[in-house]
């Protein structure tokens, strides 16, 4: 048991080289919005991913709420609720800044949707968790710190 | 040499266990676990398992050819709900007391024609398998949600399966000569960040029960309390017990009769 | 073909709080399988939710989403009798959709 979860904590991502590739190709028909960005997904620095988005010049904001553990019990799932109390909020994306891909996602909120998302993610090591919120044109962001531990026994 | 090696590692485990820890209701880094792994369990990928666990009970499968939709799981045959918060119990056509699980195998031997020795090969989860014994367990159990455990101490076998696994839970072996109380016999243990219930109490016996079927985080599969006990059971050093043995059933008798009273939540998320 | 979502939809008012949960191993390409082999990348990349067939929420997430994902997000607008339907798609192409009706609310 020790042994399968090392592994599985050592070795939770990373892109390969074919994966880029793969994802990229396979965009079927009736996608609302633009392709699966694969430079961003495979940016090793948040602040890589954030360019490639075109998400650099983000403020600061304390009207980004992002609830998620002080400490996560297991970095293979954790829990994080996001909500956007920013006027006209279109997206909110994601980026777990120690992990070796942080780029995590983005949630288009912009067709009808309250600017708010849950969600639960592979964390490798203690790790800020960045949130950036598109709107109006602009970037917002704010960032919580989680942090992860081996745990025990397997209860 | 190798004596003293395991005399060393005794020695590591007993200094981690005997480490001063914060009583287990105030440990904030505990309390913290459980408010989001309840927060997690009102969407639990357990329910996946609940719907595959249903599908098996009413296929038609085995040598047999048959559903399992007659088995009797104590209150009838093919009465689910409410079920698993009343097992262990006693079974006149098995003449034994059975938990969720050893029924579960019980009616596939008897009712579809499988066998023991094909379903005791590789009765644990894995990445890329979960046993059927395993859904079925979590289908029963998703049925007993909300449900008073109850498990009953009418029938004589009952009360000696009480005595028994009361025995075995304080049974010393093994390489570290420990017990199921070494860890779990008393008060304030923590090994790691995971707490260590005391089940021989009733208000922390309910965290041997409750949760189990659990989904686990580690490696996001599904386990019974079966698959718990048997890695107790190797975290301890012990020889393997059988899978759905007497052994077991006795041990989860007791530690569910220990629980009886508190409600019981359904599959849970495990770390 | 991919197992079923389990999708539940309740009403506040007129908006639908949706909670899906996903069966999809989420493989990142660098665990080994018992043999030694690295388990190849498997991993959903794409959500869409339709609220009577008009999109209301999209996504595009990477493979650090957990194993059997669960998302959750609110629809403006809706009622009861609505359909809502997801549809996520991953790398290798596989796609899924599952629909539920909207209850009454509370």
């Amino acid at each position: 048991m020790g042994e399968t979860r090392r592994t599985v904590l050592k070795g939770i991502w990373a892109i390969g080289a074919l994966a880029g590739g793969v994802a990229a190709g396979l965009l079927g028909p009736g996608r609302a919005f633009a392709a699966w960005n694969k430079g961003a997904f495979e940016a090793k620095s948040a602040i890589d991913a954030m360019k490639a988005l075109g998400m650099m010049n983000a403020e600061d904001s304390k009207a980004i709420h992002i609830r998620a553990p002080e400490i996560a019990e297991n970095g293979a799932v954790v829990p994080i609720d996001i909500t956007s109390d920013i006027p006209g909020t279109t997206s909110i994306s994601v980026f777990i800044e120690k992990n070796p891909f942080p780029y995590t996602g983005t949630f288009d909120v912009s067709q009808g949707a309250v600017p708010y998302v849950h969600l639960r993610v592979k964390i490798g090591e203690s790790s800020p968790v960045r949130v950036v919120v598109a709107a109006g044109g602009k970037h917002y962001t704010s960032a919580k710190e989680v942090k992860v531990t081996i745990g025990g026994c397997g209860g | 040499m190798k004596q003293a090696l395991v005399l060393g590692i005794v020695a590591a485990v007993a200094a981690f266990l005997w480490l001063p820890a914060a009583a287990q209701v105030t440990d904030p880094t505990a309390a913290e676990f459980d408010k989001f792994r309840e927060i997690m369990e009102q969407d639990n990928p357990a329910e996946l398992f609940e719907v595959k666990g249903e599908e098996l009970w009413r296929a038609r499968r085995g040598p047999k050819n048959a559903s399992l939709e007659q088995c009797d799981l104590g209150l009838g045959p093919g009465v689910v709900k409410g079920a698993y918060a009343q097992l262990p119990r006693y079974f006149a056509d098995a003449d034994r007391v059975m938990d969720a699980e050893a029924r579960i195998v019980h009616c596939m031997i008897t009712l579809q024609g499988f066998k023991y020795e094909e379903l005791a090969k590789q009765p644990f989860s894995s990445l890329v398998r979960t046993p059927e014994p395993v859904s079925l367990v979590t289908y029963i159990a998703a049925h007993s949600r909300g449900i008073k455990i109850a498990a009953p101490q009418n029938h004589p076998k009952e009360r000696d399966a009480y005595e028994t696994g009361k025995a075995i839970f304080h049974y010393r072996a093994g390489a570290f000569d420990f017990s199921c109380a070494s860890c779990h016999g008393v008060d304030d243990k923590r090994i790691r960040t995971q707490p260590l219930p005391n089940f021989t109490k009733p208000e922390q016996a309910i965290l041997a029960v409750r949760g189990w079927p659990g989904y686990r985080m580690t490696g996001g599969v599904m386990h019974s309390l079966q698959w718990r006990l048997n890695d107790c059971y190797r975290q301890q050093r012990f020889p393997e017990p059988g899978y759905v043995s007497e052994t077991l059933s006795a041990l989860l008798t007791y530690l569910t009769v220990n629980a009886n009273g508190h409600v019981y939540r359904g599959p849970g998320i495990k770390r | 073909m991919a197992d079923p979502m389990k999708i539940r939809a309740t009403l506040q008012g007129d908006v639908a709080d949706v909670r899906v949960l996903m069966a999809h191993p989420m493989e990142t390409g660098q665990r080994n399988d018992a043999a030694g082999k690295p388990v190849p990348m498997h991993f959903i990349q794409t959500i869409t939710a339709q609220l009577n067939g008009r999109t209301v929420f999209a996504a595009d997430v990477s493979q650090a989403v957990s194993r059997n994902p669960v998302f959750a997000f609110k629809v403006k607008g809706a009622k009861a009798g609505d359909k809502l339907s997801i549809t996520w798609q991953d790398n290798k192409g596989d796609k899924r959709t599952d629909e539920v009706v909207i209850g009454a609310g509370s």
